[in-house]
């Protein structure tokens, strides 16, 4: 039997069902690279990062996670994340010690930077983290943020 | 409320900011008065576009705090062109709205 023969009528096959997929339109093209709807069901910041693929992710001083020291309240927590890393495709952020730790993920592409602001809730002090893509590879950063008021109790 | 953008140019690139209006219900919250658990109501999805081009996509979930806010920086915009962003929520209610960049 020839296997390299099977190996490349493997390779084909697999990329022609995501082929079929997009134009039927159940996956939008530039959803393919996406993080699954199922990252947000994670119940651990570690289930997040496997969620992301970004498991193995590599500490970057590259990236700026800008917070405050100090959030009184926690329902609202300002946070910019701005990725120097060339290409950068995604920014993800995660609030580490929410029962739920996915906060969003942002996809950028069309010119824009690697930059999100937004506010976000944080139920406890906790290690706000930012995950970026860029070339395929996955790089992260943490800012800790104490919070005297908790913002997801109510 | 309806959701407010507002975009200006910095140096060679769209500063865009926008406000949207939303409850942003985790789903955990007990009401005050009733007792009865609030039923988890967020924005789920925000797509932008500037000039025409899908420039972000986002997924979030309900830990973005209530009446959400997003910045984001686009290059290669210029004043004029049109800015779009459109959400979804969990519940499949839809808003969008418009601006020129200024």
């Amino acid at each position: 039997m020839n296997h390299q023969r099977r190996t490349v009528l493997r390779g084909v096959g697999a990329a022609g069902a995501v082929g079929v997929a997009a134009a039927a339109g159940l996956l939008r093209p530039t959803e393919v690279y996406a993080a699954p709807r199922s990252v947000f069901d994670a119940k651990d910041a570690a289930g997040v990062m496997r969620g992301l693929g970004a498991g193995g992710a590599a500490e970057s001083g590259q990236i700026v996670v800008k917070a405050p020291d100090i959030a009184e309240n926690g329902a609202v927590v300002p946070v910019e994340v701005t990725s120097n890393i060339p290409g950068t495709e995604s920014i993800a952020i995660i609030a580490e010690k929410n029962a739920s730790p996915m906060v969003a993920d942002f996809d950028l592409k069309g010119g824009a930077e690697g930059f999100v602001s937004t506010r976000i809730k944080l139920a406890n002090t906790s290690p706000v983290r930012a995950v970026v893509r860029a070339g395929g590879k996955m790089h992260t950063a943490a800012k800790e943020v104490k919070v005297t008021i908790g913002g997801c109790g109510g | 409320m309806a959701m407010k953008i507002r975009a200006t140019m910095v140096g060679d690139s769209a500063d865009v900011k926008v406000l949207m209006n939303h409850p942003m219900e985790t789903g955990t919250r007990k009401d005050a008065k009733t007792g009865q658990t609030v039923p988890a109501h967020y924005i789920s999805r925000i797509v932008a576009t500037v000039g025409g081009k899908t420039v972000l996509e986002a997924d979030t979930g309900p830990a973005i705090s209530k009446n959400p806010y997003l910045a984001f920086k686009v290059k290669g915009a210029k004043s004029g062109d049109k800015v779009t962003v459109a959400w979804e929520d969990n519940k499949g209610e839809k808003e969008s709205a418009e601006a020129a960049i200024g």
